[in-house]
């Protein structure tokens, strides 16, 4: 029986791209992530639960999760519509749209955190505005709903609070949604819009049946790679976030608090549960996206 | 041919200069607000290096919260000398990388600290919240800016100096906790340094009063103007000792071990003293203290030696996870 590495491929240079590619991957992805491992396999168990299950740090997995995930959901959404907009219309100044939504790829992500804090602070551009009105409506939600503590929840202020955080997660996360979007949404032959609608389809069934289908994987992985890089995300968050322990303090900031007290292995500790974690739930939505291609194709 | 030539030219002035005159590269690793300070101190120093030894000597600057600096160098950044914002951090050279011995407080004057500093408000011009001690921060309406003292060295002093004035006044351990507590509860951003704290309360108009170096209070009010802010000293504050260190190891590695101490001693010259005063830190030295006299106000300052007995144990009490900061936050 022939095993698979003695066929020859039809394709020349397989065993040649194959080390370059698993040397690569070493160098670059594994040999650091392992380092982190190694460094908290000194650790006893009891010393690795106080490190990264102290209510403090799971107060932070919770708000860097959660936002991460709220604001990839709305990028999600939004990035469709900008993805849309530049692919299916012809305006003056599409190149230049199109190039601003590369934006908050190329800006360093501490300027970003200090622009937008100066925009959105009480006393900024947006925030002399919009600032009296996000505490308005929270005021007004808490009268309506009063069992839930909303100002926990959505922040007294725009800036220097919870909602400082989901919208510098929000900045970052957008251009990866309409760039994945982009080249899928540009193969999408118009054909299959006209051959729905000459069937009978009314426009919201060609958008539900016809279009999001094909979308749908190309959507997912956006979202996948926003959620994933929000979850990290450490530049722009620290200088709008407010950073209050247990409130608005993110994981990342207490993987730097535990290093600024010299504690490297508790900071690993820390750095090792959000890899993990983060992991599973990328491994999760690649999962979701085989699975939704599959019923595409059906 | 013509290329070699020049090649041989350039490597005989390359060689040239060397020989001659050395040029000699320090690295001064220190601490957010003292930029202005070593700029300033970096020139003179120079002048009067190359005067005495007609060796040119350009120091580099290398400025951060107090420990992520530390950090840096038990991480191998190749500082010469240390300059940080308190003792603790050069501890940590010595704990985590042995980097110098134990007892490098003792190889300098005045426990290696050449000029001091304290903790003072910065206030909004004309106070509007009537701020004037300690007991007016923990009032309710009252925002008040600090930094995170798990991550920045002045904010340790921030908040150890509001201690040492609930203790003073109430004289107990829990009474200046629940001081404390109901501090930071007026406390909105937490920032991670000293710089970045100021940028909020300066720029962002975020909160009534930011507990601040002297200096950077100082700095804040030459940059930005007298018409915008105001220094309200309390009655009672910490008495700062910001020191300075030579890192052995790589002063040894990098053979500059005579260069760097002299740039340490030079600290506490009467040049280095006055440039200290000029930059708002408080000299040591009497001559300099006096012509400063007028510049900072006088106020009941205690150390943290008398009342926290050390950085090891204040740093272990109160900030170490679990601390006392911790649980002033837990809910």
């Amino acid at each position: 029986m022939a095993s698979p590495f003695r066929q020859r491929s039809v394709l020349p240079g397989f065993g040649l791209s194959l080390g370059f590619t698993l040397a690569y991957l070493g160098l670059i992805v594994l040999i650091p992530l392992s380092a982190a491992f190694l460094k908290i396999a000194g650790m006893s168990w009891h010393d690795f639960v106080a490190a990264v299950a102290s209510p403090r740090v799971v107060a932070s997995y919770r708000l860097s999760f959660g936002v991460a995930l709220l604001a990839a959901l709305v990028n999600a959404f939004f990035g469709f519509i900008v993805a849309w907009v530049l692919v299916r219309y012809s305006f003056p100044g599409r190149r230049i749209v199109d190039a601003l939504v590369d934006l908050p790829f190329a800006l360093p992500t501490a300027v970003a955190g200090i622009a937008l804090s100066a925009i959105y602070a009480k006393n900024g551009w947006v925030g002399q505005w919009l600032d009296p009105l996000w505490a308005r409506g929270v005021g007004k939600l808490a009268t309506v709903v009063p069992w839930i503590d909303w100002k926990d929840w959505l922040g007294g202020t725009l800036a220097f609070d919870r909602p400082g955080i989901f919208i510098a997660l929000t900045f970052i996360g957008l251009p990866f949604v309409v760039r994945t979007l982009q080249p899928v949404l540009a193969e999408l032959e118009p054909e299959l819009e006209e051959a729905a609608a000459t069937l009978g389809a009314n426009r919201w069934q060609t958008m539900t049946r016809v279009i999001l289908p094909e979308l749908f994987p190309a959507l997912i992985t956006g979202f996948a790679l926003a959620f994933a890089r929000a979850i990290g995300e450490y530049g722009s968050v620290v200088f709008i976030a407010g950073n209050q322990p247990a409130h608005s303090e993110i994981t990342p900031l207490i993987i730097i608090t535990k290093l600024e007290q010299y504690d490297y292995r508790g900071a690993t500790a820390v750095a090792v549960v959000m890899l993990v974690a983060s992991f599973l739930l990328l491994l999760a939505i690649n999962l979701l996206q085989k699975w939704s291609r599959r019923f595409s194709a059906v | 041919m013509k290329f070699k030539t020049l090649l041989l030219v350039a490597l005989a002035i390359a060689t040239g200069s060397v020989a001659g005159a050395k040029t000699i590269e320090l690295l001064n690793v220190s601490y957010d607000p003292t930029r202005e300070l070593y700029t300033d101190y970096n020139a003179a120093f120079a002048k009067y290096w190359k005067a005495k030894t007609g060796d040119d000597i350009v120091v580099k600057q290398s400025h951060g919260g107090s420990g992520k600096q530390a950090r840096s160098l038990i991480d191998g950044l190749q500082g010469d000398v240390a300059t940080l914002a308190l003792a603790a951090d050069i501890d940590a050279l010595y704990d985590n990388a042995k980097l110098l011995p134990a007892d490098w407080q003792k190889r300098l004057p005045n426990n290696s600290t050449p000029y001091t500093s304290t903790i003072v408000f910065l206030v909004r011009k004309g106070n509007p919240k009537a701020i004037k001690d300690w007991n007016d921060l923990v009032k309710p309406g009252v925002s008040v800016v600090t930094p995170n003292p798990k991550t920045s060295g002045g904010a340790r002093w921030n908040y150890l100096a509001a201690w040492a004035y609930a203790k003073h006044r109430d004289g107990s351990d829990d009474a200046a906790k629940k001081f404390v507590a109901a501090l930071f509860k007026n406390v909105p951003v937490l920032d991670s340094g000293a710089r970045g704290s100021t940028t909020t309360f300066v720029q962002r108009a975020i909160g009534d009063v930011a507990i601040s170096w002297e200096n950077e209070a100082f700095l804040a009010l030459k940059e930005f103007g007298a018409d915008k802010f105001e220094i309200v000293v309390p009655s009672l504050s910490i008495l700062a000792e910001p020191p300075v260190a030579i890192v052995d190891k790589v002063v040894k590695k990098k053979g500059t071990t005579e260069v760097a101490k002299g740039y340490l001693e030079y600290l506490y010259s009467d040049e280095g003293q006055d440039i200290a005063g000029r930059n708002f830190y408080r000299p040591r030295n009497p001559s300099a203290a006096t012509k400063y006299a007028n510049v900072f106000p006088q106020l009941q300052l205690v150390t943290i030696d008398a009342e926290f007995g050390g950085w090891t144990s204040a740093q272990k009490t109160h900030f170490a996870d679990g601390g006392v900061f911790d649980q002033i936050y837990a809910k």
